[in-house]
């Protein structure tokens, strides 16, 4: 029941965003796509997500081939660099929506979805927040949102793009640690997608660093640090591995509340 | 930013106009504010507020009793049937076309795109007056399906079909305009979203894209609205004149107007304004109770 990606290309137009990727990760990993801007991680990641077509290639996943479902089918939930968010809904309906849209026969009843909305709430440490609008959150809080509306759905495999990209130093490395023990907790496989080696590095179970739309290593932290497989991983790993060193680009525009930098110990 | 710049901008101030009181960067010349606050004043008092004035009492110039009469009159009242018909068939339409047009140019990628979206424009760039000879070309006696429409006994120019049919094209961009770029600027990620968490094209539709463009596609429609009951030129050209038959509200103002008939023409566009301004008053109405909500579909 894993997750095997065969030889997956794709092009925009002319221009070769994926030259044929293969990979296997086993059930229940935290799979870290790690790589340079542009590097294909998204294309890789929404071509797992149902929103982009693979030119070519396998993917197979629970027993299923993945690509011949639609999105809607596939139950993978998908984390947004930018949220995403539906601006118009309030979090709690935000956090409902993949339950209430549910044909009849499989909707949970009102209730029922009220209380799975609680208990998500609960999870991403946002108890309270439910009926405030995603423009009245922090950066730190919409991505929470995210997060428990795409954990609503009971998604086989969750997806993250950047997660943490626009987040500052301080909440990246607070939700860092929730979302690796939230992982550990829920079981699900996940990919994740990140251009911070210290991010994939310290998060993942296998790391795949991505360059101009292939992979030049899979491996765990460990393997890939003791023995990277060319020049270029070992540059891209040794960049800054300095501790503690963040990348400037952290835009933190956003802005930031006091809630953000309470720990995330709990979970 | 003024709270930060303010003491520095108040030491200059002081030093070299010691008469004004310390002034905002963006701030401009006392006398310059009230010079330009009354050039508008006048401006707006004298070309809009004056004219829709000048309407009301002529209308009443006789009295209310003659402006009810006239409003009355048969051929009056088969215009006024006439206009609402008309906009009740075209701004439905357009409320439709301009959807599908905005969705299809701000949800997908395709060729032509930026050439689609000038097309939209072409109505407003063309007279409406040629809009509707353009009508008359392909769809009159004389014109290219002429021949085939009298074959099979259809009337369109000189009848309620061409009248709709150029109240269509000449009001077409109004939703569209209103929708593209809000749509653009949305982008297409909630609709992703939507799809991931299992939700299928109908419920994307009315659940996500829908509620966030509504207020938009309001405006457009009231805007479509308040065109499609006041289109002249084009209008004119298809609609042939017949008195209680194919003219329109405008078209009988022009008729009455024509005839020296004042006080009715007067009274048949009060009636034309009077729509108009419903039609900003409800847009205001719904402005002004949903602005929370207006706000929140434009940031994130
Ligand atoms: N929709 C698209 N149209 C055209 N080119 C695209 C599109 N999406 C991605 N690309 C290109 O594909 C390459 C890989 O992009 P992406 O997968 O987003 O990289 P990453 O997420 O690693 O930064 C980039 O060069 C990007 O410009
Ligand atoms: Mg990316």
């Amino acid at each position: 029941m894993s997750l095997v990606i065969e030889q997956i290309a794709k092009r925009f137009d002319r221009f070769p965003a994926l030259k044929g990727v293969s990979m296997e990760a086993p059930e229940g990993c935290f799979l870290a796509l790690l790589g340079p801007s542009g590097s294909g991680k998204t294309t890789l990641l929404r071509i797992l997500g149902g929103l982009e077509f693979a030119d070519v290639g396998h993917i197979q996943f629970a027993g299923l081939d993945w690509l011949s479902l639609p999105a809607r089918e596939r139950r993978a939930g998908f984390v947004f660099q930018q949220y995403a968010l539906f601006r118009h809904m309030t979090v709690a309906k935000n956090i409902a929506f993949g339950l209430s849209i549910r044909p009849r026969k499989t909707r949970p009843t009102r209730a029922e979805i009220a209380r799975r909305v609680e208990e998500l709430l609960a999870l991403v440490q946002l108890d309270g927040l439910g009926k405030r609008y995603p423009s009245q959150l922090s950066g730190g809080q919409r991505q929470r949102v995210a997060l428990a509306r795409a954990l609503a759905i009971e998604p086989r495999m969750l997806l993250l793009d950047e997660p943490f990209g626009a987040l500052d130093a301080k909440v990246r490395k607070d939700l860092r640690h929730w979302l690796r023990s939230l992982h550990e907790r829920l079981g699900l496989t996940t990919v994740f997608v990140t251009h911070d080696q210290d991010e994939a590095l310290e998060l993942a179970d296998m790391v795949a660093v991505m360059n101009q739309g292939r992979i030049e290593q899979i491996a765990a932290p460990s393997e890939l640090r003791a023995n990277p497989a060319s020049d270029f991983v070992a540059e891209f790993l040794g960049q800054n591995a300095a501790p503690g060193v963040v990348p400037l680009r952290t835009a933190a525009t956003r802005q930031k509340s006091p809630t953000d930098s309470r720990g995330y110990a709990t979970y | 930013m003024t709270t930060t710049t303010a003491p520095k901008m108040k030491r200059v101030a002081m030093k070299t106009i010691p008469i004004l009181r310390p002034r905002a960067p963006t701030d401009d010349h006392p006398l310059v504010k009230i010079a330009l606050s009354a050039i508008a004043v006048v401006f707006i008092g004298l070309f809009l507020f004056m004219p829709l004035l000048t309407v009301f009492s002529e209308a009443l110039a006789q009295g209310w009793r003659m402006a009810w009469d006239a409003l009355s009159e048969p051929d009056a009242i088969e215009a006024i049937k006439l206009t609402l018909l008309v906009a009740a068939i075209a701004v439905p339409l357009n409320m439709v076309f301009g959807l599908a047009a905005s969705w299809c140019i701000a949800k997908f990628d395709f060729r032509g795109k930026n050439l689609l979206i000038t097309l939209i424009d072409i109505p407003f760039s063309v007279s409406p007056v040629v809009s509707g000879l353009v009508f008359v070309l392909i769809f009159g006696l004389q014109g290219w399906l002429g021949q085939w429409l009298r074959d099979n006994d259809m009337k369109i120019i000189f009848a309620l079909p061409g009248i709709v049919l150029a109240t269509v094209f000449v009001t077409f961009p109004f939703v569209a305009r209103e929708l593209i770029p809000l749509m653009i600027d949305q982008g297409k990620d909630e609709e992703e979203a939507a799809a991931t968490l299992g939700a299928g094209g109908w419920s994307t539709f009315f659940r996500v894209t829908l509620p966030n463009i509504k207020w938009a596609l309001l405006y457009g429609v009231l805007l479509c609205n308040a065109r499609a009951m006041g289109e002249f030129g084009a209008v004119s050209v298809v609609s042939g004149h017949i008195r209680g038959l194919t003219n329109t509200m405008p078209l009988h103002v022009e008729v009455l107007y024509n005839d020296y008939q004042y006080v009715g023409a007067f009274a048949v566009a009060s009636v034309l304004a009077l729509l108009a301004l419903v039609t900003l008053l409800v847009k205001s109405v719904l402005e002004w109770q949903f602005a929370d909500e207006i706000s929140a579909t434009h940031r994130h």
